[in-house]
This record gives structure tokens, sequence and C-alpha cells, in this order.
């Protein structure tokens, strides 16, 4: 078993740190996983992705060719990387600020508004949190428990916000 | 109990679990995060941090401390290890200890932030003058270069030359689950006899210097330096072999380039074609025995060595397989970074 996903957006959409809960849990589940980020003089505004690979095995190339999933969390990102997800892979998309429909026809897509569903959970800035639940559904290899401990933990310096996250996963992965 | 660390971090406590009690530093992306973990690590557990007015007065904090015993490591990039070559020349000839890491980046000159290889002639051809080596390790992962860097004070100390872990700027950046070893009682450190650390009164004056005027006892030195890399070579050479056995086709990588290699051998052998990786992890000593041998095996048709740089290593694979069978070279440049289905195509080219 090996899943790759390549996680992208604005910086300061919390694409890094989706990308961390997802490897944080890769380890709850005892698994394999690299999670290597694109660094650099990145401008406010600009783009910022990271490739997370999970597996049964000692993670190979950390960089990924053709990613199983991809999260598009704004424009730029979606057509920066929807060719290459592989022919039956899944793109989750952002449609809070993406109106564009995915132009392939050979992957799942899955559109979100994951701004009013974070608004709904309580905190607006709880966005990656929704699509970390939409992907931990979809991708089946995670136990839901395990990513809950693993969020309460994350944010156990900051137990305020622990109800609104754990609220947005419950909704994203609801879907 | 297994954590999820990025390179820069688990290198830096691998450092303190090994025993290493002084960091001085200037930063420099991609390994800040090493500094501004020793900057508050270092206190905690009773060491010393500076962060220096600049990299050449790093390396020469480091060569003070070292003279006077101390397990001491600093760590930069490329641009500030060229500055640092002086003082590790020095360190060289005044037979002392340490460790230094350097995470690389596109190069010359200020070159980009991004992840290269293009500093493997200056750091094991001798980036400073004279003749001298340190002994250098390039890891493929975060728990290789934890695993490395818990031994490296070990082997400074045991060799008393510099050990160096030659990084990319993604083994760096990197999050992976490690395991860090627990702290070593620096009551097992061996005594070092020669630091001059104020013990030994009465007894011989212990002198650190590497001024010897005299062209006799100069060279009597070099060959003292250099009976030393010999037992390097002899005791220290390190690699790792994949799918070799019935190879036509060996990839030679080192660092996180060889585990894109590793996968491009997969991705080879799904295609039938019979593809194996040799992966140096010491490239000085290098694993030049290793790669003589399959260069002598009928099965072995052909090398390519692939590097984040425009081939540095490829002469080194070159003068071990010493004419034997053809030697290929495939890099990327500019921070630019392979994918395994660039390193199959450069295969296949060959064929």
């Amino acid at each position: 078993m090996e899943e790759k996903i390549i996680i992208a957006g604005f910086g300061g959409q919390g694409v890094l740190s989706l990308g961390q809960f997802i490897a944080y849990s890769a380890i709850e589940e005892g698994r394999e996983v690299t999670w290597l980020p694109s660094y650099g003089p990145e401008m406010r505004g600009g783009t910022s992705n990271c490739s997370v690979v999970v597996s049964d095995l000692q993670v190979a190339s950390p960089i990924i060719s053709s990613p199983d999933f991809l999260i598009a969390m704004n424009k730029p990102s979606l057509y920066k990387f929807q060719m290459k997800v592989r022919p039956g892979g899944c793109i989750i998309v952002n449609a809070s600020l993406i109106p564009d429909k995915v132009e392939r026809t050979d992957v799942r897509v899955l559109y979100i508004n994951a701004q009013d569903l974070a608004i709904e959970a309580g905190n607006s800035r709880t966005a990656n949190i929704v699509i970390l639940g939409v992907y931990i559904k979809q991708s089946g290899l995670f136990d839901k428990e395990k990513v809950l401990h693993v969020i309460e933990k994350k944010f156990a310096s900051k137990p305020k916000v622990i109800p609104a996250n754990i609220k947005a996963f419950e909704l994203g992965y609801a879907i | 109990m297994r954590e999820l660390m990025k390179g820069n971090e688990a290198i830096a406590e691998a450092a303190v679990r090994g025993g290493c009690r002084a960091f001085f530093g200037y930063p420099i992306t991609p390994q800040n995060e090493i500094p501004e973990y020793m900057s508050w690590r270092m206190p905690e557990v009773g060491g010393c941090f500076v962060q220096a007015e600049s990299e050449v007065s790093a390396i020469n904090m480091v060569y003070g401390a070292a003279a006077s015993g101390a397990r001491v490591m600093t760590s930069s990039s490329s641009p500030g290890i060229s500055l640092k070559q002086e003082g590790i020349s020095y360190i060289c000839g005044a037979e002392l200890p340490c460790v230094i890491v350097n995470m690389v980046r596109g190069g010359p000159g200020l070159g980009g932030i991004q992840p290269a290889q293009s500093d493997y002639f200056q750091t094991v051809k001798g980036g400073g003058h004279g003749d001298y080596k340190m002994l250098v390790y390039g890891p493929a992962t975060v728990q290789e270069a934890v695993d490395i860097m818990y031994d490296a004070f070990d082997k400074a100390d045991k060799y008393r030359i510099p050990v160096m872990l030659l990084g990319d700027g993604m083994l760096g950046q990197i999050m992976e689950a490690v395991e860090i070893p627990k702290m070593k009682d620096s009551a097992s450190f061996p005594k070092k006899e020669w630091a001059t650390d104020g013990t030994g009164v009465g007894e011989k004056r212990r002198v650190i210097n590497s001024l010897y005027i005299e062209p006799d006892v100069l060279e009597a030195i070099n060959h003292k330096l250099f009976d030393v890399y010999s037992e390097l070579e002899k005791h220290e050479v390190r690699f790792e072999e994949y799918l070799t056995d019935d190879a036509q086709t060996i990839i030679v990588a080192y660092g996180t380039v060889a585990r894109i290699a590793k996968s491009a051998v997969n991705l080879l052998r799904a295609q039938g074609i019979k593809a194996g990786l040799l992966r140096p992890i010491t490239l000085f000593p290098f694993p030049t025995l290793a790669i003589e041998k399959l260069a002598k095996k009928k099965n072995v048709k052909d090398f390519l060595a692939t590097e984040l740089s425009m081939g540095q290593m490829v002469e080194d694979v070159r003068l071990s397989v010493n004419g034997k069978k053809p030697v290929r070279f495939f890099g990327r440049t500019g921070g630019n970074v392979m994918l395994p289905e660039d390193i199959v195509n450069a295969v296949l080219e060959g064929k």
C-alpha cells in the first residue's frame, strides 16, 4: 500500500499543517510517511504546497510525479497540479475559492464549500480541517478515532479551539 | 517511540544525544531549524550556543572548543560552508575532532535556496587548502541522518578529524517518523589526553597548532594524517546495494536522490528492465571496491550516476569503474529535483 497526496494552496490556508495532520495520523496507524514541503522565498498570497507519501514500507521517493489525491485549496493550485493526478485518482476542490470545474473526466472530483462548513463549525479558520475530514473519509486508510486523537493532541496548547476543529472534521467526514 | 520530526530538528536532537554540548553557527536557509533548535536545547542540557557574527567566526569558535576537548558542531549551507573552509583546513591540520552539517543548496555564488548536491567536490576533494580529508556521510532518510549524527562525535574523537554530514535541502525540510536514541553518558567518552583543557599540569605541554615550519615535520604530519585516512578506507566505508545481484544497469546515487533512484529501479523492474542501485552512504571514504566489484560482473552492462549537480560524484564512479564499463550521467540543477520517471528515461536512453 502506498498513497501519494499533494496539498496546495495560498500561504496561510493551513496547507502545510493539513499535510502534517495526515502525516501524524499515518504514524498513529503505524505506517511509514514522508512530508515534504515546498520551501522558498514565498510571498504572501503566493502558493505553498506539500507532498505526503503514506506507505506500509519505507518510502522511497518523497517526490511525487503522479498523486493519488490532489487537495487544491486555491485556483492556481488546481491548474498547476490537476493534470498530474493519476487516472482513477481523486481531486478535492475547495469550492469556496475555486468556481471552476475540473477539466478531467478520468478522476473523481469532490467540490467542497470548505469555508461555509468551517463557519458552520464555529471557526472560519478550520477550512483545512474540513478538507482533512473529507480526505480521511475518501482515503479509507485511517481510523477516524485516531485522527481525532491527533487533532486533540496537536491543539492541546489551545484547548479552546478543539471543539470547532472536531466539528469541522466531522462535517468534512460526513460528506 | 517513533515521532514525526523535521530532518533538521531530528539531526540537532541526535547531536545532543550523541554528546554535543557546544554549537556555533550563523543563519542560512535551508538549515535554520538546526541553530534555532540548538538555541534553546543547548542551555537546557548545560551546553553552549552562540550565534556568531559570521561563518568565519563560527568555525573558529568550533576550532577553539574542539581544542579544549568539547564535543562541538556547526551547521550551515553551501555559501556559508565555503566561508568555513579556511577554518576546516586549520582544524584538519591541528588534528581536531568536530562535526559539521552542510544542507546543500544550489550554487555557485549565492545560487538559490532549493536542494542541490553540487558541494560534493568541495566536501570530498578538500574545499580548503592542503592535503586533508573528512569523514563524509550522505544520508538518505531522516532516520539514517539521526543514526549517523548520534555516532558522529565518537567517530570524530576516535580519528581526531572533522565528520561532515552532507545533506541536500530536502533532507533538512522533510518530516519522517524517527526513533531518537537515548542520551549517551558522557562518562563513557574517551579521555582526550591532548586537549588544552587545563588538565595534565606538570606533564608535557599540550599545544594545538597547524603551523609546521620545518619541511620534514610537516611531511611527517601529512603522512600521519593520511595513515588516518587509510584507516577510514579500511573500516568506515558504508553503502547500500538494492537489487544489484542480477542487474544490467547500476544506478549510483546518494542522499535524497538515492530514494528517487530506488523508485526508478522499481519502475524499471516493473517494465522488465533489470536495474539496481548502489547507494554510497560514506562519500569519503567512497565505496570504490564495491563499485569495482560490480563493474567486473558479467551481467552488469553499464552504470548511470545521477545527482543534483552537473556531474561531480560521477567522477568517483568513473575512477572506481576504471573503464571496465560505460558510465553515464544524469543530473538536475538550480534547485530542480528529478522525478523517478526522469531517471527511468535516462536509463532507457542508454539502451
